[in-house]
């Protein structure tokens, strides 16, 4: 008789389709069961609570910085703020893969770079880049300039020297073989090997992400006139927990799908490069 | 001894170390044109670092080292390869694995536009491994022996002086070891190569080869007396094959087969049966060896 195995309990369970999607959503349920059910009892005992405001206050903040138009600005915050957060993460995360990409790539292929490059890029890799941002925002500015090279600084030495492992990690006999059928030094670092590093760093873009967040919002807290991270930072002086829930909620909700979309892209575009994912 | 221009290869004295660590000691070799020569020895004598010697992949620490009279430099497209793993290019599919070569060795932009006459011979060569119906997956769809197809249908398209195997098929069941002899018996001939063999597998080396070579630290020589390890490997035996093409794997069951692997095994894998150098078994007629030289 074959063994039934566990639904849920030991190293053997096999949870069915249901129960895993179940599962899954049993956190939230919790998360929002329980915050409703405390800002319940503040709001009985105080109706101007101001810091666990209930469902109506959150939807009514929804509803003034994401539908509607400020009359100050003529525009929709929320956007405004969206529109000018991604900017600056764009730019500054583009920057660094690229950066990060092609330090990556030759200091695991060209001994003689690696040798130029690789202490210093480790020794930059140890600065905390917040510790830096006064630097950045006097020798650059406080306006676009500074924000990005903060996310760039931040993240591109991690790139780099995720790229460089990746790239060491390709087997010597792979690029001995694209010389023996007639590569040159540049056909090998950019026509082999290349297109071999190109998922692995959509990945590490992935995973930096999240750095790349706390550098955008903290720059944007400092000195900034639009930014989810700055508006964030503005309301928190009226203890409007209403506007803050939504903005961080958006910017989790933001950071989830870019998480998620870079994932699909890879599995469906490079259905080679991790093939125990795509089963 | 002829001039060594006429022959594909000519290693002369050729000696590799790590260090204080002599792995090879004092080769004297030459190769051919449409020779099928395996190499045989015991494990960790030497024999791929051999094979990486002539690659171009790693330098020799002394001795020379000729193809066709010339030094033997990088690796090249003179020089094909076949390894046990990691010859195909993951990111690529198998027609695009065949015809990578033909893309990568013409200028950059000249080879961004697809030529249909490589596609057609890339196709040609998919059909006679008896690959076609696979074209469009990517290498880790295919079982081991398929990829080692593969690979040699990779290397062998660019028509290289000689190709280089080391332990190509070291990774293959029984079965399929079998298929691929065969198969790579029937290039060897349709395309009049020159093959150089690396493999632990005796039965393999005896069957395949026209001349097979016995690589082994087990022998005795009056002017390298380290012990055990530290010896550097030299060519203890040379024995020329059969000429032609093996038409079947029967041949592996007769009686003079047996024996001649036997004879092997205690000329070049036994650890108590030391030869002098002067007394190897080099009977392969290219075969030469410098011992005066060095003795006088």
């Amino acid at each position: 008789m074959p063994n039934k195995l566990p639904r849920f309990f030991g190293l053997h369970a096999d949870p069915p389709r249901g129960l895993r999607v179940v599962l899954a959503l049993v956190p939230f349920v919790l998360l929002i069961g329980l915050y409703l059910i405390a800002s319940d009892i503040r709001n009985t005992a105080n109706p101007q609570d101001k810091l666990l405001p209930g469902v109506s206050k959150i939807s009514k903040a929804f509803e003034k910085s994401a539908l509607k138009t400020d009359k100050r600005s003529d525009t929709i915050l929320l956007w405004r703020d969206t529109r000018a957060s991604l900017k600056r993460l764009l730019i500054g995360m583009s920057a660094a893969a690229v950066v990060g990409l092609v330090l990556g790539l030759n200091m695991g292929l060209l001994p003689g770079l690696q040798c130029l490059g690789l202490s210093f890029i480790t020794f930059i890799a140890n600065i905390p880049p917040l510790a830096i941002l006064p630097i950045l925002f006097i020798t650059f500015g406080v306006d676009e300039l500074g924000k990005t090279m903060l996310i760039f600084l931040g993240t591109f030495p991690l790139i780099a020297r995720d790229i460089y492992l990746a790239t060491r990690k390709i087997p010597r006999e792979n690029i001995v073989k694209a010389l023996t059928l007639g590569a040159s030094h540049f056909g090998v670092v950019y026509r082999v090997v290349y297109p071999q590093i190109i998922p692995r760093l959509i990945d590490t873009v992935r995973l930096s992400l999240g750095a790349a967040w706390l550098f955008l919002i903290a720059s944007e807290a400092i000195a900034s006139q639009d930014g989810l991270g700055y508006r964030i930072f503005l309301v928190r002086r009226y203890l409007s927990m209403d506007v803050i829930i939504i903005y961080v909620a958006w910017i989790t909700c933001l950071a989830f799908c870019f998480d998620l979309g870079l994932r699909q892209w890879v599995a469906l575009r490079y259905p080679w490069y991790d093939p125990k994912a795509d089963q | 001894m002829s001039d060594h221009n006429d022959y594909l290869l000519h290693l002369e004295n050729v000696s590799k170390a790590y260090g204080p660590k002599m792995v090879l000691n004092d080769i004297d070799l030459a190769v051919s044109q449409q020779e099928f020569c395996t190499v045989v020895g015991p494990s960790g004598c030497g024999k791929s670092t051999l094979l990486r010697l002539i690659l171009g992949q790693e330098q020799v620490s002394g001795g020379r080292l000729l193809m066709q009279g010339r030094p033997i430099g990088f690796p090249g497209p003179d020089r094909g390869i076949v390894y046990q793993r990691y010859s195909l290019f993951p990111h690529l599919t198998i027609l695009d694995n065949i015809l990578v070569g033909k893309q990568l060795s013409r200028p950059f932009l000249k080879s961004l536009k697809g030529r249909k006459s490589d596609r057609d011979e890339a196709l040609h060569y998919l059909q006679s491994i008896q690959l076609a119906d696979h074209a469009h997956k990517y290498p880790h769809q295919l079982s081991g022996g398929m990829q080692q197809r593969v690979a040699i249908a990779q290397a062998v398209i660019m028509k290289p002086r000689i190709l280089l195997m080391d332990e190509p098929f070291g990774a293959l069941d029984p079965g399929t070891r079998e298929l691929m002899q065969m198969l790579i018996l029937e290039l060897w001939e349709a395309h009049d190569m020159t093959i150089f063999f690396v493999t632990h597998d005796l039965e393999e080396a005896v069957f395949l080869g026209t001349r097979i070579l016995v690589l082994s630290q087990f022998y005795t020589h009056e002017q390298d007396n380290a012990p055990g390890t530290l010896k550097g490997a030299r060519i203890v035996g040379d024995y020329p094959l059969r000429r032609k093409k093996a038409s079947s794997t029967s041949m592996k069951a007769t009686e003079a087969f047996g024996q001649f692997i036997q004879k092997i095994r205690a000329e070049g894998f036994d650890p108590e049966y030391l030869q002098h150098a002067r007394q190897f078994n080099l009977k392969h007629p290219d075969s030469f060896i410098t011992l005066a030289e060095r003795d006088s």
